[in-house]
């Protein structure tokens, strides 16, 4: 990646981050906080990293994308309008009667999305089988990629996948881990500690890297060393602050799954100028 | 009968057979069950399409939602205890509301698992199935239906539920038997009572129907297997016919094939009911025939209830 090309994706970055303040006060309700610990993440997926189509969404060669942390839809929502998948005036239908934007992401209402999700921990399973169909298919190009939050992890279902991908050598899953070490009812340490991610994940079998999952750079180092690692699952604990970019919500679980006033919102956006 | 057979053994041999015509995109799933669900048969010539996850039934809905988004036709194992309680949310979720392409096939449902016990005789399987959006519920009466299920939802879109069962079975259809969703069966007529039955009942029905003509009294007989959707015409014609409906199912009476009846009727055409089921209890350890008796689901249990429905009549 050239430096332009990192200077793109952050600028990516920065307008989801306002779309995600301005589409949930639009909404009155949603989960601002672990879709701007995000932002970093998904722009360098999708504005750098994966190989899509926004004009062919169903384009057999296209890497998938799964967002375990469903409740972080706003994040996708932006990136897909952002990359083309649907005008950005849909942005503002978030969590509306009719819209397509529902409040989880649903496969049969938006282009781009590759599966339902919202209902934490289930988003791995379904990685590993789009990641078995592709090898059933022959498909050994595109990858699978899945987001998890941190908090997630205290899912017992993800630990059965977790098991399954390395299993079955599952080398086109990679996995992302939101490490931005909050969630509802206050930090993941207190509330159900899953402490090592990396380490957890390296003990079922999975290569572990780390990044820092606001810098861009740092981020696509993590998935240019992800792909060359081919023969079983790859997680990427990118650590994270839950709310990064506006001052106010910054590393505070109260901002999980509250929408901003109208002045919040003002506030907010003057901050992501 | 030399023919008995378990509808179980028609999830194996169907999918190899499906297999075999050409149907490249059927993958199996099972949870450490594949030899008791007979999924291990398709495993054992299509090693590369079956998937065991191991004990985790959570995790085999989830990638069998993926494998189906993904463009396979995935068929799920395990005992319908496991299949269905303890993934009820990935079932929920990640199959139902992205309508996705998942086949559930569990096996040994209802106490006819007999010794294991009430931890493993699932009786609130259908309930749970059948009030999720976009799931089809299928529960066949022999072998040779089971096949036709399994083949009927092979070749349809979307979720399905069929319900299969470990104790062999007479056959109660015939070699020209052509299974179809959402089609009930009139398999006897009668004038007196209409006896509407699933699964291994639908023998028991029959032999029902026998032991009340040697007293005057005609019944008519009807496979409800296809219980989502449901045949409302034939039902309810049977039923005003008759002017008295005997469900018959080998599960619970709340939620099953006598609720869907009952709120047939309910709404159709008000009539005397009596639902032959679990009520409202556990299954316990026994044999399977022991415990058919105790809970009340024999042929002379049916003609009971029947007698009692033809009497509420007068």
């Amino acid at each position: 990646m050239t430096g332009t090309d990192t200077e793109a994706i952050a600028a990516h970055a920065r307008q989801m981050r306002r779309d995600i303040v301005q589409m949930v006060a639009d909404a009155g309700s949603g989960h601002p906080g672990g879709s701007l610990s995000a932002a970093e993440i998904v722009s360098t997926l999708y504005f750098g990293v994966m190989r899509h189509r926004p004009d062919d969404p169903a384009w057999e060669g296209r890497d998938r994308f799964v967002l375990s942390k469903g409740h972080a839809a706003p994040v996708l929502y932006s990136a897909l309008a952002e990359a083309g998948y649907f005008g950005r005036e849909q942005l503002s239908t978030l969590r509306k009667l009719g819209s397509m934007l529902q409040g989880h992401p649903d496969m049969r209402k938006v282009p781009g999305v590759e599966v339902s999700t919202g209902s934490l921990g289930q988003g791995l399973a379904l990685a590993n089988g789009l990641a078995l169909a592709l090898r059933l298919q022959g498909n050994t190009d595109s990858r699978v990629y899945c987001l998890l939050g941190d908090g997630e992890l205290q899912e017992g279902e993800v630990w059965e996948s977790a098991m399954l991908s390395a299993h079955y050598d599952l080398g086109n899953v990679i996995a992302i881990i939101d490490r931005n070490g909050l969630q509802i009812d206050g930090p993941t340490s207190e509330v159900m500690d899953v402490s090592e991610v990396g380490d957890k994940f390296s003990a079922f079998g999975w290569f572990v890297i780390g990044c820092d999952g606001h810098d861009v750079d740092s981020l696509l180092d993590a998935f240019e060393k992800a792909s060359r690692h081919t023969d079983g699952p790859v997680a990427i604990v990118a650590q994270t602050m839950k709310g990064k970019g506006v001052s106010f919500m910054e590393n505070n679980c109260d901002w999980h799954g509250r929408a901003p006033s109208a002045d919040e919102c003002a506030t907010a956006l003057g901050e992501l100028e | 009968m030399s023919d008995k057979r378990a509808t179980r053994e028609a999830l194996g041999e169907t999918l190899l057979e499906l297999a075999a015509e050409g149907r490249d995109d059927i993958v199996a799933l099972d949870a450490d069950l594949a030899k008791s669900t007979t999924t291990a048969k398709f495993a054992a010539k299509y090693p590369e399409r079956f998937f065991d996850v191991g004990i985790a039934e959570q995790n085999m809905m989830g990638t069998a939602a993926g494998l189906a988004a993904g463009g396979m036709t995935p068929f799920t194992g395990s005992f319908a205890v496991f299949a269905t309680g303890r993934a009820y949310d990935q079932i929920r979720n990640s199959v139902c509301y992205a309508n996705l392409n998942v086949k559930l096939t569990p096996t040994h449902a209802g106490v006819t698992v007999g010794p294991d016990g009430g931890s493993h005789q699932m009786l609130e399987d259908i309930a749970l199935m059948r009030v999720l959006p976009n799931m089809r519920v299928l529960v066949p009466a022999d072998y040779r239906a089971a096949k036709g299920a399994i083949r009927a939802a092979a070749s349809a879109q979307g979720p399905f539920y069929i319900r299969l069962g470990r104790m062999a079975l007479p056959q109660v259809h015939g070699e020209d038997f052509v299974f179809e969703i959402g089609r009930a069966y009139v398999l006897r007529e009668g004038a007196d009572v209409t006896l509407a039955a699933c699964g291994v009942m639908v023998e028991r029905a029959l032999a029902a129907a026998d032991l009340l003509a040697g007293e005057g009294i005609a019944a008519t007989v009807i496979d409800v297997s296809s219980i989502k959707p449901l045949d409302g015409p034939t039902i309810l014609a049977a039923a005003r016919a008759t002017g008295a409906v005997v469900t018959c199912e080998e599960h619970s009476i709340i939620g099953g094939l006598g609720s869907a009846v009952a709120e047939l009727l309910g709404e159709n055409a008000p009539m005397i009911l009596e639902r032959i089921g679990v009520r409202d209890s556990f299954g316990t350890s026994g044999e399977p025939e022991e415990l058919m008796r105790h809970f009340g689901l024999t042929a002379e249990d049916v003609a009971i209830a029947a007698r009692k429905a033809v009497a509420r009549k007068a």
